[in-house]
C-alpha cells in the first residue's frame, strides 16, 4: 500500500469513525434521557446540514465551481418530500412513517437531480463565474415560484396549480401558497438522517477516489490540460453538480419532514451562503471539515440564545475567530507539534487497519 | 482518373516543399501529422499563415524560430485550443476538422505545454492517472458502489502508473503533491504524463526550458528512448538549439507566422534565410 492511499485510508476511517460513534453516544443519551430538549430538536437538521454542506463541498471544493443556491435544491426536495409525504398518507393511504419518508428523500433526490441537470446543462459549458450568477438566481426563482404554488390531493391524485381556486373543491390541500406546505406529518427520525450522511459520506469519498472524482478535480485545477488529456470537462462538471443536486434534494427532504410546516422563506440565499460558509470553514475538499462545521455552525447559533440580541454578534465573532486561529501557521504548528504523540499512536495501529482494510477488499 | 487529375491540380495548387522531413523509413506509411494550408488570423492579425507540415509515423521534428513567431500558435492549431480560420489539420489521415480539444486528444494527439499546466493539488501518481483516463475506464457507480470492476480497474491503472514512471525514474515521488516537486520534474511529469493517454504523435512546447545542460542531456536521451520505445511521432519546439540539432531528424523554421525553411540539421543551419530571421540582415556598404 502506497503512503497516500494510507493517508486516505485513515482518513476515511477518522471520518466514518467520528460520524458512527457520535450516532451511538447520542442514541444512549436519547436512550438515558440525558439530553438537552434542544439539541434533541438539532439532530435531524444536524444530519440534514452535513448533507449539505458534504454536497456543496463537492461542487466548490472538487469541481472549484461555485455554486450559490444550494439553498434551492434543499427546497426543491423539501417541498418534493413535503407532497410525496402527503400523498402517500392521505391520497394512498401508507401509514407507515418510515416508509413515507425513505420514499419521499429518495423523491425529493430524484426532482432535486432533474432540477440541476436542466440547470447544468447550459450553464457548466461556459468558462468563469457564471455557475455562480445562475444558481444564484435559481434560488431566488424556486423561492418565488413556491411562494404562488398550491399542490393538493384527492383521490390519490395530484392536483398542481399557481392558482389557488383552480385546484378541485374537495382536495386535501399539500401546499398552500406563501404559507408553504402545511400539516405536514413530521415523520424524519435520526436514525434516517444519520443513515443518510453515511450514504452522502461513501458517496462522495468513494466519488472523488475514483476515476470519475480524479477527472473531476483534474478540471478544477487546470481545465485546459484536462482537456488535452481527453477528460470531458462539461461531463465531469456535471457529474458533480448533478450529484450534490440530489444529495441537497435529499437533505431537503429529511429537513422539510421535520416540522409540520415547509415554508419558502426558510431557503433564502443566505442559506445558501450558510452552506458555504460551512464549507469554507471546513475546507475546501476536505470532507471532515464540512462534516464537523455543520455541526458546530448549527448548533453554536442555539448555544448562544443566551445573549439574545447578541446572537448574530457573538456568531460571527466566533467565526472569524476559528478561522484566524485554524489557518495561523504558528498555531497550526504547536497544533502539529501537540499531536505529534497521537500520531505516533496511530502509526502503531496502521499495521492493523492495514489488514483490516485488506479482507474488506476481498 | 477524375481523382487523379484532382490530385494533380492539388498538387499544382500547394508546391510540396521541396525539402519534405519525412524520414526514409516513415515514407511509405501514412504521415502521423499532415497540415494544408493551416493558418489562423486574430483581428486582421495573421498569426500563423500558410503552415504546411507533414511528419512521417516515427519521425521527431523541431519547430523553431524567434519569439513571436507563432510557434506556441500552431501547437493550439494542432490541438484545436483554436479553430483554424483556413486549412486543415490531418492526424492520422483523419481531418480534425470541427472537434473538439477531447476528441483530437481521443484521435493520437497529446502535448505538454510551455508554462506548465499540471493538476497541481493532484499526487504524481494521479497526474497520470489522468493521462490513463481513456485507456483504463469504468463507469462512475462502479466507482461509489467500489464494485469488482473498480478493483481490477484501479489496479491496472496503478500499475501502468508507475511502470511509466519508472521508465522516467519518477517512481519514487509517485505520492508527492505534483505542485511541490521540483521544476525539471514537473517538466518530466507533464512528458510522462502526455505519454499516458498512448499518444501517436506527441507535442512538446519547450521541453528544456529552465533546464541545465546536464537535464537538457537527460531530456535528449529521454526524448530518443521515447521514439524507440513507443514508436510514435515527436514535434517539439525549443530554443535550446543544441536539443534541436542534436535529435531532431527534420526542423521547420517559422518567422511571422510562415514557414521559411524546412530540412535537416545541417541544411537548416546554412540557410541564410534563417540566419537572417535570427541575426538580422547584414547592412549593405
Amino acid at each position: 500500500m502506497t503512503r497516500a492511499k494510507r493517508k486516505r485510508l485513515i482518513y476515511n476511517l477518522v471520518t466514518f469513525g467520528l460520524v458512527i460513534a457520535a450516532f451511538i453516544i447520542l442514541q444512549n443519551m436519547i436512550a438515558t434521557k440525558s439530553i438537552s430538549r434542544s439539541l434533541k430538536g438539532q439532530l435531524v437538521p444536524i444530519c440534514a446540514w452535513i448533507v449539505m454542506a458534504v454536497s456543496l463541498n463537492l461542487v466548490i471544493g472538487f469541481s472549484g465551481e461555485l455554486s450559490l443556491g444550494h439553498a434551492g435544491f434543499m427546497s426543491v426536495g423539501a417541498y418534493t418530500g413535503a407532497v410525496i409525504s402527503g400523498w402517500l398518507l392521505n391520497g394512498m393511504n401508507m401509514e407507515d412513517p418510515t416508509l413515507r419518508l425513505v420514499l419521499a428523500i429518495l423523491c425529493g433526490g430524484v426532482v432535486a437531480g432533474i432540477v440541476g441537470a436542466l440547470i447544468g446543462i447550459p450553464v457548466l459549458r461556459l468558462r468563469g463565474d457564471y455557475l455562480a450568477i445562475v444558481t444564484l438566481a435559481f434560488g431566488e426563482i424556486i423561492r418565488s415560484l413556491v411562494n404562488v404554488l398550491y399542490v393538493g390531493t384527492a383521490d390519490g391524485r395530484l392536483y398542481f396549480s399557481f392558482l389557488k381556486n383552480r385546484l378541485p373543491d374537495n382536495v386535501t390541500i399539500l401546499v398552500d401558497g406563501a404559507k408553504g406546505a402545511v400539516k405536514v406529518k413530521p415523520v424524519s427520525t435520526f436514525t434516517v438522517g444519520f443513515i443518510l450522511v453515511l450514504i452522502t459520506l461513501v458517496i462522495v469519498l468513494n466519488l472523488v477516489h475514483s476515476r470519475a472524482g480524479r477527472a473531476i478535480q483534474a478540471t478544477r485545477d487546470n481545465r485546459i490540460a484536462a482537456e488535452s488529456m481527453g477528460v470531458s470537462v462539461t461531463r465531469y462538471k456535471m457529474m458533480a453538480f448533478v450529484t450534490a443536486a440530489v444529495l441537497a434534494g435529499m437533505a431537503g427532504a429529511l429537513y422539510g419532514l421535520n416540522a409540520s410546516t415547509v415554508i419558502p422563506t426558510q431557503f433564502t440565499f443566505n442559506q445558501s451562503i450558510n452552506v458555504l460558509v460551512f464549507v469554507v470553514l471546513g475546507g475546501l475538499g476536505n470532507v471532515l471539515g464540512s462534516v464537523i462545521s455543520a455541526t458546530f455552525l448549527t448548533i453554536l447559533p442555539e448555544v448562544l440564545r443566551e445573549f439574545a440580541d447578541y446572537r448574530m454578534l457573538v456568531y460571527a465573532v466566533v467565526l472569524i475567530l476559528v478561522m484566524i486561529f485554524t489557518n495561523n501557521p504558528l498555531i497550526r504548528s504547536i497544533a502539529n507539534r501537540a499531536f505529534a504523540p497521537v500520531k505516533a499512536l496511530f502509526r502503531g495501529k496502521k499495521a492493523a487497519a492495514k489488514e483490516n482494510k485488506g479482507g474488506d477488499a476481498q | 482518373m477524375s481523382e487523379q487529375k484532382k490530385h494533380r491540380s492539388d498538387t499544382k495548387m500547394v508546391p510540396v516543399p521541396s525539402h519534405s522531413i519525412v524520414p526514409e523509413r516513415d515514407v511509405d506509411e501514412i504521415p502521423v501529422l499532415e497540415t494544408r494550408h493551416l493558418g489562423i488570423e486574430f483581428g486582421g492579425l495573421k498569426a500563423v499563415d500558410d503552415f504546411n507540415l507533414t511528419i512521417g509515423k516515427t519521425e521527431i521534428a523541431g519547430l523553431i524560430g524567434p519569439n513571436g513567431a507563432g510557434k506556441t500558435t500552431v501547437f493550439n492549431l494542432l490541438t484545436k485550443v483554436y479553430e483554424p480560420t483556413t486549412g486543415a489539420v490531418l492526424i492520422n489521415g483523419r481531418d480534425l476538422h470541427g472537434m473538439s480539444i477531447v476528441q483530437a486528444s481521443r484521435l493520437g494527439i497529446a502535448r505538454t505545454f510551455q508554462n506548465i499546466r499540471l493538476f497541481d493539488k493532484m499526487t504524481v501518481e494521479e497526474n497520470v492517472r489522468i493521462g490513463l483516463h481513456n485507456q483504463i475506464r469504468y463507469d462512475m457507480f462502479s466507482g461509489i458502489l467500489r464494485l469488482p470492476r473498480y478493483w481490477k480497474q484501479e489496479k491496472r491503472q496503478h500499475e501502468r502508473a508507475m511502470e511509466l514512471l519508472d521508465l522516467f525514474g519518477m517512481q519514487d515521488l509517485a505520492d508527492e503533491v505534483s505542485g511541490s516537486l521540483p521544476y525539471g520534474a514537473q517538466r518530466r511529469l507533464e512528458i510522462v504524463r502526455a505519454l499516458a493517454t498512448d499518444p501517436k504523435l506527441l507535442l512538446l512546447d519547450e521541453p528544456a526550458a529552465g533546464m541545465n545542460p546536464h537535464e537538457t542531456e537527460e531530456l535528449m536521451e529521454n526524448i530518443a528512448k521515447i521514439r524507440n520505445l513507443f514508436k510514435i511521432a515527436i514535434l517539439l519546439i525549443e530554443h535550446d538549439m543544441s536539443l534541436v540539432m542534436g535529435v531532431c531528424e527534420g526542423i521547420c523554421v517559422l518567422n511571422f507566422g510562415k514557414i521559411i525553411a524546412k530540412g535537416t540539421a545541417d541544411e537548416i543551419q546554412a540557410n541564410p534565410a534563417v540566419i537572417e530571421a535570427y541575426l538580422g540582415k547584414k547592412k549593405e556598404g
